[in-house]
């Protein structure tokens, strides 16, 4: 993303605000998008935003091949809460996360794109396989489970006598690799400690409690749409072990697990985490040649 | 396995302006165990004052936090394996037990992080 002297210049990222229902209320959603070819739409974390993407909406080589789209979910980065989100808790649900993916691609007429999430976003693309596949070129989980227990008291996350957006990042730090550049760690922090009150918490609530699948990952058929697998080893939320048993529990479906990465990988490390895509997207593409798609 | 630098872990956390700064606000007396040896840290505002050390008896602190010493062993290398290389970590996999009132803890928490990470060997000393 740097320019090779100090003038200034512009990446080739586009930002707009989409106007459109979502669960029944009008939202005012933002999306990014930068490049041309098949669409790869991108998922953020829980808490986090689109700028997750920000390494892969400016990579030269992704861009030729691909047109990156990523957007920010309703109360995140710079999409706007929807009319009286002030009158009750936030609580993201399966529900409401597959009518929002979908919503978005129909908006932006996306015509089967390659959807790409990771964490809660990891796990939706399970429920994207599970309930419309056929709507979708391929499928990547990036840090993908079919369910991760609570393995701290969420409260801290939301209460007025707590600082909630480093404590939010203090959650998610030892997420990171150990040997991630600096400049990204602190930058995926970042992200992490400008997220509204409870929104972190209100995603949990799919990730952790709504979004349990193990008892439904089996049935996903990966001959109606590819699904791909990559979890880094310092990821202690969904480990590599959960996402093995996911492998194991979805035939068909291949992951690759990726060294010195943790739960972030496009922001934390973005070089090493493309060494990785990149040949999935191959895959991907090799695939999509074959069956004519 | 890296013994834990409990002996230097004052003079390096109150020699980092920085993290005694973003510690002004926190005051509190916690226990520390590492296997069956026992720590009272007190720390004001963001400055290790005094690092006791056991057997205590009727011994007070705010709260309490307890692994055994392969599990800090292996978080005090300079590059720790995964499942070691974090306070959460280690809280996750029930390496690392949080007892008592975790307030100032995770009211603190990126400041209780680095100053755990002073228990491993700085790469200068390599």
């Amino acid at each position: 993303m740097n320019s090779n002297n100090n003038e200034a210049y512009f990446e080739p990222v586009t930002g707009r605000y989409l106007h459109l229902q979502l669960m029944g209320q009008a939202h005012r959603i933002y999306v990014e998008e930068a490049g041309e070819g098949a669409p790869l739409l991108c998922l953020h974390t829980a808490g986090s935003d689109s700028r997750q993407y920000r390494a892969l909406l400016n990579d030269p080589e992704l861009l030729a091949k691909y047109r990156v789209i990523a957007f920010d979910l309703p109360r995140h980065g710079k999409s706007s809460p929807a009319a009286g989100w002030h009158k009750s808790e936030y609580k993201l649900t399966s529900r409401d996360y597959v009518d929002i993916v979908c919503a978005v691609t129909d908006a932006l007429a996306l015509e089967k794109p390659i959807v790409m999430g990771c964490s809660i976003g990891g796990r939706i693309v399970l429920n994207l396989a599970l309930e419309c596949p056929d709507r979708f070129g391929a499928l990547i989980g990036l840090q993908s489970g079919a369910h991760v227990h609570p393995y701290y008291d969420l409260q801290w996350l939301h209460r007025p006598d707590v600082q909630g957006g480093e404590t939010c990042a203090g959650i998610v730090s030892g997420l990171i690799g150990p040997g991630a550049p600096e400049t990204d760690r602190w930058e995926t922090l970042w992200h992490y400690m400008q997220g509204g009150p409870g929104v972190f918490k209100g995603d949990l609530y799919f990730y952790k409690i709504d979004g349990d699948l193990r008892q439904k990952v089996s049935q996903i058929d990966t001959s109606r749409c590819p699904l791909y697998l990559l979890t880094g080893e310092y990821d202690y939320s969904c480990t590599p072990e959960d996402s093995l048993e996911l492998e194991r529990l979805i035939p068909g479906s291949k992951l690759t697990l990726m060294e010195g990465i943790g739960h972030f990988p496009m922001s934390e490390d973005p070089v090493r985490f493309l060494s990785y895509l990149r040949p999935v997207l191959e895959q991907i593409q090799a695939s999509r040649v074959a069956r004519n798609d | 396995m890296a013994d834990p630098n409990i002996e230097q872990l004052a003079e390096r956390v109150n020699a980092d302006a920085w993290l005694v700064h973003r510690g002004r606000y926190l005051s509190v007396r916690f226990l520390l165990t590492i296997g069956i040896d026992q720590y009272v840290i007190e720390i004001h505002k963001g400055r290790i004052e005094t690092i006791e050390s056991g057997p205590f008896v009727m011994a007070r602190w705010t709260f309490a936090m307890k692994g055994e010493r392969e599990v800090w062993e292996k978080f005090s290398e300079l590059h720790p394996v995964p499942r070691f290389h974090d306070l959460m970590a280690l809280i996750r996999f029930k390496t690392l037990l949080l007892e008592g009132d975790q307030h100032p803890f995770m009211a603190n928490l990126l400041y209780f992080k680095d100053v755990f990470a002073y228990l491993r060997p700085l790469e200068i000393e390599l």
